[in-house]
């Protein structure tokens, strides 16, 4: 597939948002609990929310850059019964909506109620429902067989999550470092799990044998069946939307690229940024993090090999 | 109920891109706007079509077949870029089958062209709007047109009658029959979205001949040859004289 950077934006950029939110939520929770000293101010949650708040309206920006008509965006809402795309369409804008009021329910002091607990709940359900919506997008296309694994979905969820945690390791640094000591271990944690379920969809796409192939895209059982013409010399639609256009080299250097700056580069400076406190490091760790899930993300798109493309072979 | 479909003959198609002109020629003239032609004359043309036809090598030379294969919206019974669209832009008609577009309500996210195995679907680069193969929608229920010509334009446009229209959930009609009696069969069968368009497969064109059809046993031609260096046996007129 063509890697479209609007999407690429909009679901690296809410990962982080959900993820975000995620480790402010257990935060409260673990304070609520007793395992966190009850330090941080309320303005660290209020802002925390704030912080997931810009990402997720720069992903919902990122998003209408993907639409050719945006002014009809609105109609997206319409099929929740059968499109993924629809349901993920609805559930963004709620999260956004619930993000924003956990964070004025810290600013303004409502956060002792019941009601906030329940408010809690509903975005914790909300943020994972966020996270299958992205990943079915993708899961559910059964004939990108790169996509159309579970695996897609557990991968959503751990680089998201790993991103949020990251970012929140090192906004802890600067704004409440009591909480240091579990962000940047969680985060630590789940970029290795990432990293694991990450590699292990690498070698299940590597092994993948393609169900369609040139005789069942034609029809014609012989096993030599090769294109002569696809019908055209410039360039289509489907010369475009579903070729990277990359050499194959270019191809294994983005996805060392991204192994490096998601997994590899976060864990060693989260651990230095954990032992000298250092949101300088945390931070950069972050941006190391964040720039490779963008390499991630488009490695996903690009790896994605649709069967139409069997019909796009040859100029003449 | 109806399902309106094309069956395409392999067999005969001879590769003139007659169907694909005419469809261009029909769907850019239609109530939608024109398709997008950009740098039509220039050195990188491109633009959207909805039927293409495009041309296989089978078989190692030089025992070669070259197989010209149209390619447009399969029209599936079960289709897979329908329940993905998230507006409902993208339909299936339940009167006759027919997948089509509400170009008023598209919001030109290709979703719907990622979920299709075939790749039928353009987006109109001009227009910002998914489209695709119509069936000739206009063209089928149109009574301006004379009832010969209710047909889809690339059936009327093809020159060696490769194309066939008309309903295959009806075992009589012309398409059903067609199927039925030559091995017609899906593309990409493997995804069960059940393609309402079929192909007919290529036919081996032979002619059984007999010896005795070069070599007549009462050929009176070789009777008349005598055999080199030989006596002419037999009626010719030799044998009576002498």
């Amino acid at each position: 597939m063509h890697p479209a950077f609007s999407v690429i934006f909009f679901t690296t950029l809410i990962g982080a948002a959900q993820g975000l939110y995620l480790a402010l939520v257990t935060a409260e929770v673990l304070t609520l609990v007793g395992q966190v000293p009850a330090q941080q101010p309320r303005s660290f949650y209020a802002l925390g929310a704030a912080i997931s708040l810009v990402l997720l309206g720069g992903g919902l920006i990122a998003s209408f850059f993907h639409l050719g008509r945006p002014e009809r965006a609105w109609r997206s809402a319409a099929k929740w019964r059968t499109s993924w795309l629809s349901r993920e369409v609805i559930v963004h804008p709620l999260f956004m909506g619930l993000v924003f009021v956990y964070g004025l329910a810290h600013f303004v002091g409502w956060a002792d109620t019941p009601a906030h607990w329940v408010l809690v709940a509903l975005g914790v359900i909300v943020c994972l429902t966020l996270f299958v919506c992205t990943g079915m997008i993708y899961a559910c296309i059964r004939f990108l067989q790169e996509w159309a694994t579970p695996l897609t979905l557990v991968n959503y969820f751990l680089l998201g999550t790993a991103s949020g945690f990251t970012l929140a390791s090192a906004f802890s640094a600067w704004a409440a470092p009591q909480l240091l000591g579990i962000y940047a271990p969680t985060a630590i944690i789940l970029t290795l799990a990432a990293l694991l379920t990450r590699t292990a969809s690498l070698v299940r796409n590597a092994g993948l044998k393609p169900k369609s192939t040139i005789q069942t895209a034609t029809g014609i059982k012989h096993p030599k069946v090769i294109q002569k013409s696809q019908g055209f010399m410039g360039g289509s639609f489907n010369t475009r939307e579903f070729f990277h256009g990359k050499t194959p080299k270019f191809l294994r250097s983005v996805k060392w690229i991204f192994l490096v700056l998601t997994f590899l580069v976060p864990t060693v400076l989260v651990s230095v940024g954990l032992a000298t406190a250092s949101a300088a490091l945390l931070g950069l760790a972050f941006a190391a993090q964040y720039a490779g899930l963008i390499a991630e993300r488009w490695f996903f798109f690009a790896q994605a090999n649709h069967p139409q493309n069997l019909y796009y072979q040859v100029i003449s | 109920m109806t399902q309106l479909c094309l069956v395409i003959d392999l067999n005969v198609c001879v590769g003139c891109h007659a169907c694909v002109t005419s469809c261009k020629e029909w769907n850019t003239s239609g109530h939608a706007g024109a398709l997008v032609d950009e740098n039509p004359y220039g050195t990188e043309p491109t633009g959207t079509f909805f039927n293409r036809v495009q041309t296989f090598e089978v078989g190692e030379f030089p025992d070669t077949e070259t197989v010209h294969f149209p390619k447009s919206c399969l029209h599936c019974e079960d289709p897979p870029c329908v329940p993905v669209c998230p507006t409902g832009a993208s339909y299936k008609r339940p009167e006759d089958g027919i997948v089509l577009v509400d170009y008023d309500k598209c919001i030109g996210c290709k979703y719907c062209a990622w979920a299709c195995p075939w790749g039928v679907r353009e987006i109109d680069e001009k227009r910002h709007e998914m489209t695709k193969c119509t069936l000739c929608v206009d063209r089928i229920y149109n009574e301006e047109l004379p009832p010969q010509d209710r047909k889809p334009a690339c059936v009327m446009a093809c020159p060696t009658s490769a194309r066939l229209f008309g309903d295959i959930h009806d075992p009589n009609s012309e398409v059903s029959v067609a199927v039925r009696a030559r091995g017609g069969y899906e593309l990409m069968p493997e995804w069960g979205t059940r393609p309402s368009n079929h192909y007919l497969p290529r036919r081996k064109t032979e002619i059984k001949i007999h010896e005795d059809e070069l070599q007549r046993a009462a050929n009176p031609l070789k009777q008349e040859v005598p055999p080199a260096g030989g006596v002419s046996i037999g009626t010719s007129e030799d044998s009576f004289t002498a």
